[in-house]
């Protein structure tokens, strides 16, 4: 009990300290945190008519954000399977950065889905027992259940796994095989049932389609992967942090892939919609090319088909994949495309025409933008204060001091520009925890 | 005079032979197209029962006594007698005048005059084709000679509207408090202000 | 084995609820000012759901409600929670060929049964479509506004709660605050209610409506006959819907609907489905009914026919 004090204070002590861009990234994500969260007060006082959405489009950009993340926090299963699964070592050094990525991307579902309620403050009657969860009837008491789950599992691995190394001891393999072994199905789970949540319902055609599950699959294990490399060049420029150009192909790879599965299902979707023509054609009509002249979607599905497209052939023409600077713009298109297509690209033609066949456009307010720019900034947020605590951690920077009370903090300055000869240089030593 | 008195004649016997009509096929056996199990269209041979509608209306009162609540008289009109009375029962097809101005008859007019309804010697009731003369309260039985079918769902409250109490005592609406009997096409109304639509609110 | 059960669930309750009072006692300290007010206002926090509720609990929360409405609006307003009549579903008809989408019953039901006035929410949908096309919800106008109706070559299709058998919105419910009652009736209890939404994505016929603001009610035009599960006043941010109007229709004798009631045309029907006398179970027998997308199997206990 005691060590986990020492442990904890010791890692209030750390992420106190830092470069002037440490702390002014820092500063910029809780200004945007104070500004998100005033926007969600007026909302709160006011109620949702701050937002855009209405009777006919009832769920909007705060959903569409939830969706997205749902599949970004999925993806870090794609690092996980590799790591522990076969033992490949270069993603093993950095799969503890993808548990710490589900963590935050989980943190921002719950903030986006609870921005979203009427009652937030109503929260308890979720809680089995005292509150009445609609378990196993209601899809979202599944979300509920199958996100906590995540969340907990993720951080409780990631959390011990480095406690572990704090205290310069070996994680005990038979307490995280099992919880790794559980989290890969656990990741398939949160997705498949967000994407039942919308799949289930017969009123509405556009997401009634048994492909949502298996296309959900597939964007995800394209936007969170994309992501992760992002942060894996970030982290390697900026913190002395190690990260193998092998395992970072390996996730390329893996995305080229995925995006291939995902526009394929993309395709079969499409195809099946025009083909048969049927009444079920008008909202994607609406999305594709603008119904009754209605197409505020049309622009951004179709950037999102073109990023989508460009990424797909940047990841798979090996030339431009091992390309670092191509490599980078692949992923940023995959993230903005992904985005798109299963955010509002998703949600929002869910709902028009809506079930009486009316047609309201729906854009987000002011007051729903910032509050999602809050919710991302404490996401962010969330992340970078892992990644301050893990990285020195995982670079043997930080660690129990020799009296066994006190911290070791080897690694004072975080988020400072490495020198490109830094970056060549290759250090195996101190990142071997669970071998 | 004379042909008024033949057209009577004439009227009854179309009623008479009708009724005689009606019955005969009741009790006769008919032939009766209908699609048997295998979807071929075949010619069956039904009698009696099987040739009345399937569902039997049971009314639980008597044919006259359904709850209504006043005839809608012009005002001043009723009882018609008030005036009637001191004039000359006039039968004659002509433009109404006096108080009766506003009347202009559009309730299959060619075959139709004032007094095939309101009975030409009491004016304060009407008259039935088989002669029985009827109170305004009763309508319902007049309109109900030609529009059986609607009489029919009348009584059980789905042609027109019952007020009160779904599960308790209920009032019909005579047929006339929806219709004019001189023009009983259902006249157009204004409709009431359509929905915001959304996005369009102060917000 | 189902005695057991029982017990359980019943032991869970008890624990549940001394938890949720001594949490409600512990922070009911905290809330100092207007020290009245703000217990009412913790109490409703915590208040059970309300198939919970024993009936001593049901009476205060009755009573906190009316005093809270009485004094919101300055005058009395009851609030009532009858129970589902024994032998009792109720069923709805409307006739196509006599609606002539004159939208009275849409603002009638406005007035019975509280709904916001501004932000505005109709509980019913008029929507006019093409003779020539049919049911074909493509060609549906929403907002027609002639100088009469009906308008040559269209028909008025009406829309409300289609009070399903089997219906897809009290199903994705997360903390059951919408249920099907015994008499067929859908309800939502607007104090567990957390304002998701899940079940408007759900419904098929767009009849559940959200309280995207505070719900604008002057006091003038309040309805005092109210009902828990029906037409009391609704605070913002939960879901509401039609309920056949359940503070009049169940009482003994309960009126007719206002949507009913207000028809000029009498296209509006209503009754009770087992009883084989009903006006409702005589139009189905003998009318061309249909049920609207039938193919989603909700199974609507409100039937559209034509009389004609």
């Amino acid at each position: 009990m005691k060590n986990i004090w020492h442990f904890f204070t010791g890692t209030l002590m750390l992420v106190s300290k830092g470069s002037k861009a440490y702390y002014g990234w820092v500063l910029v994500l809780l200004t945007l945190m104070a500004i998100g969260a005033a926007a969600y007060f007026q909302q709160m006082n006011e109620g949702l008519i701050v937002t855009n959405m209405r009777d006919q489009v009832s769920w909007g950009f705060y959903i569409s954000n939830f969706t997205f993340l749902v599949g970004v926090a999925a993806a870090a299963v794609l690092l996980v399977i590799p790591a522990y699964v076969y033992h490949w070592k270069p993603i093993k050094e950095i799969a503890v950065l993808g548990e710490l990525l589900a963590v935050s991307a989980i943190v921002m579902c719950l903030l986006f889905v609870t921005a979203d309620l009427g009652h937030p403050e109503r929260f308890w009657h979720l809680i089995p027992k005292i509150g009445r969860l609609n378990f196993p009837q209601s899809l979202l008491a599944w979300d509920v259940v199958v996100l906590n789950t995540y969340l907990i599992l993720n951080l409780t691995i990631a959390v011990y796994i480095l406690y572990s190394l704090y205290y310069k001891r070996t994680p005990n393999k038979s307490f995280t095989t099992p919880l790794l072994l559980l989290s890969i199905p656990s990741a398939i789970s949160i997705h498949t049932v967000t994407a039942f949540l919308y799949n289930g319902l017969g009123a509405r055609p556009f997401w009634n389609s048994s492909i949502l599950v298996p296309r959900f699959l597939a964007s995800a294990f394209c936007s969170g992967p994309a992501f992760m490399i992002i942060i894996f060049f970030l982290v390697r420029k900026y913190t002395k942090f190690r990260i193998d150009d092998k395992a970072i192909q390996k996730v390329a790879e893996l995305i080229a892939y995925a995006m291939f599965v995902n526009l394929l299902l993309l395709g079969a979707e499409l195809f099946k919609e025009y083909y048969t023509a049927s009444a079920h054609l008008a909202p994607v009509q609406y999305l594709f090319q603008g119904l009754h002249g209605h197409s505020a979607l049309v622009p951004w599905i179709w950037t999102a088909m073109v990023f989508n497209i460009t990424a797909f052939f940047l990841f798979l023409v090996p030339d431009t994949r091992r390309n670092n600077v191509t490599l980078m713009i692949a992923c940023i298109l995959v993230f903005v495309g992904v985005y798109i297509e299963k955010g509002m690209g998703l949600v929002i033609p869910g709902f028009i025409p809506d079930v009486l066949h009316e047609i309201y456009e729906y854009s987000p307010t002011g007051v729903e933008l910032l509050v999602s720019v809050g919710i991302w900034a404490t996401g962010l947020f969330v992340f970078t204060m892992l990644l301050r605590v893990a990285i020195p951690i995982l670079n043997g920077d930080f660690h129990v001091a020799d009296d066994g009370v006190g911290s070791y903090i080897g690694d004072q300055l975080f988020l400072v520009q490495q020198e490109p000869e830094d970056m060549a240089k290759r250090d195996d030593s101190g990142d071997e925890y669970a071998d | 005079m004379k042909t008024r008195s033949l057209a009577r004649t004439m009227l009854v016997l179309v009623a008479l032979l009708s009724v005689q009509c009606l019955s005969a096929a009741r009790s006769e056996a008919a032939r009766v197209k209908e699609f048997d199990r295998s979807g071929k269209l075949v010619v069956v041979e039904k009698t009696g029962a099987d040739l009345m509608p399937a569902y039997n209306i049971k009314n639980k009162q008597p044919e006259n006594i359904y709850p209504v609540p006043r005839p809608p008289f012009s005002e001043g009109v009723f009882p018609c007698s008030q005036c009637h009375s001191y004039m000359k029962p006039n039968p004659k097809r002509r433009v109404l005048t006096d108080y009766h101005e506003e009347i202009v008859l559009h309730h299959a007019e060619g075959q139709r005059w004032c007094t095939d309804c309101h009975n030409l010697l009491n004016r304060d009731k009407l008259r039935l084709v088989s002669g029985e003369l009827i109170d305004f309260s009763e309508s319902y039985r007049l309109c109900g000679q030609c529009h059986g079918d609607k009489f029919r769902d009348w009584k059980v409250g789905v042609h027109g509207k019952r007020t009160g109490n779904w599960n308790g005592d209920k009032q019909y609406l005579l047929c006339v408090h929806c219709h004019n009997p001189h023009d009983p096409k259902f006249k157009p109304l204004k409709p009431l202000s359509p929905p915001e639509r959304p996005g369009s609110a102060r917000h | 084995m189902s005695d057991n059960c029982k017990c359980d669930e019943h032991v869970q309750h008890k624990s549940r609820r001394k938890v949720l009072k001594s949490l409600a006692a512990g922070i009911g300290l905290i809330a100092l000012p207007g020290r009245e007010a703000s217990a009412s206002v913790w109490e409703e926090f915590f208040q059970k759901h309300f198939r919970e509720l024993s009936k001593e609990e049901l009476k205060q929360v009755i009573t906190r409600l009316e005093k809270k409405y009485s004094q919101q609006f300055g005058k009395q307003v009851n609030v009532k929670a009858t129970p589902p009549i024994e032998g009792v579903k109720y069923g709805y008809g409307l006739d196509l060929s006599r609606c002539i989408g004159c939208r009275r019953c849409v603002y009638a039901c406005v007035g019975e049964n509280n709904q916001s006035r501004d932000p505005q929410i109709h509980w019913i949908r008029v929507m006019q479509l093409d003779k020539e096309k049919g049911v074909d919800l493509s060609h549906a106008e929403h907002y027609y506004n002639p100088a009469t109706v009906p308008e040559k070559g269209h028909f008025y299709m009406p829309v409300q709660c289609q009070q399903c058998e089997k219906p897809p919105c009290t199903k994705v419910c997360p903390v059951q605050a919408t249920w099907k009652e015994n008499d067929g009736i859908v309800v939502i209890d607007y104090n567990w209610c957390i304002g998701c939404r899940y079940c408007m994505a759900a419904c098929p016929y767009g009849a559940r409506h959200f309280n995207w603001g505070k719900p604008g009610l002057p006091a003038k035009d309040v309805n005092t006959n109210t009902h828990y599960l029906g037409n009391r006043p609704r605070p913002k941010g939960v879901v509401e819907k039609c309920t056949f109007c359940i503070q009049r229709t169940r009482e003994q004798p309960g009126r007719y609907p206002a949507c009913e009631e207000i028809c000029p045309v009498g296209a509006r029907k209503f009754g009770n489905l087992l009883d084989p006398e009903s006006e409702i179970r005589y139009l189905i027998e003998n009318k061309r009914v249909f049920i609207f997308k039938e193919d989603l199997n909700t199974q609507p206990k409100f039937f559209y026919f034509y009389a004609t």
